[in-house]
């Protein structure tokens, strides 16, 4: 018994954060500045990264350049609507390399706070997830094919 | 969780069919006991039982609340997103409220 044109949907990832600039100040470092707040141990890169680049229009690049040269995509542009909302998609899998294993979006909304603040809030969706590609990535016995076979075990007998 | 807890969770058929409500997405309580010849309370028990096994998450969307499949994979996955943003927005926090950043591009 296979399962693999099963797909699960997460629960979503909500943060938000408050940042004492307007929405527009905001919107302009979460994007056009990535390269200055984007933590540099967490890239997909082999080499240090030298910049983070998100084209600002719907359907642009969204992209790491390594101090090597190298690039890699992390996703696209799906909403790029300044001052107020942004939507990436990345996709990635359990070890945190590009992947078609799992689909996921990043949404940013800058909502004004007051005068001069900005409260940004992000949600990131897990928007679809291959259930075999996950068998293969998340090999363990606790984990996601552990889960699966017990599930289809139960479910066929 | 453990294996044996999920296997548990799922050896109760009704409870098998509350999950397997779930494989094509999120649905509140309401909408999974319909599909089903038991009563919503009866829906709302097993769900609790499935959510203690973790094999599913609840959150609430405006007035209901809403169940969806969270397997220990996926559980992974999240528990990195949310430590990654902690530290991303902290750091983009940092660098919106930067003097140079609020008088003007530079």
């Amino acid at each position: 018994m296979t399962n693999t044109s099963l797909k699960i949907k997460a629960a979503p990832v909500r943060k938000s954060v408050r940042v004492n600039v307007p929405p527009a100040r905001a919107f302009e470092v979460f994007t056009a500045r990535i390269e200055n707040w984007w933590p540099p141990t967490h890239t997909l890169l082999k080499s240090p990264v030298a910049t983070t680049i998100i084209e600002p229009f719907v359907d642009g690049r969204w992209y790491q350049i390594g101090e090597d040269k190298s690039e890699i995509d992390n996703g696209k542009v799906l909403a790029w609507e300044p001052p107020t909302r942004l939507i990436l998609s990345w996709r990635l899998n359990s070890k945190l390399e590009i992947d078609d294993a799992v689909e996921s979006e990043i949404e940013v909304n800058f909502v004004a706070d007051g005068g001069h603040a900005t409260r940004v809030e992000l949600e990131h969706r897990i928007v679809a997830v291959d259930a075999e590609a996950m068998r293969q990535a998340v090999d363990s016995p606790n984990g996601w094919s552990g889960i699966l076979e017990s599930y289809m075990r139960v479910a066929s007998g | 969780m453990t294996y044996e807890t999920a296997l548990a969770a799922l050896a109760d058929p009704t409870r098998r069919r509350v999950f397997e409500q779930l494989r094509g997405g999120p649905k509140p309580v309401g909408a999974i006991a319909q599909n089903l010849p038991v009563s919503r309370p009866a829906v709302s028990q097993h769900l609790k039982i499935l959510k203690e096994a973790g094999l599913v998450r609840d959150e609430v969307d405006g007035t209901r609340r809403v169940y969806c499949i969270d397997p220990s994979g996926l559980g992974a996955i999240r528990r990195w997103l949310d430590e990654f943003w902690d530290e991303a927005l902290e750091a983009f926090r940092a660098e919106a409220e930067r003097p140079s950043n609020q008088a003007g591009k530079t």
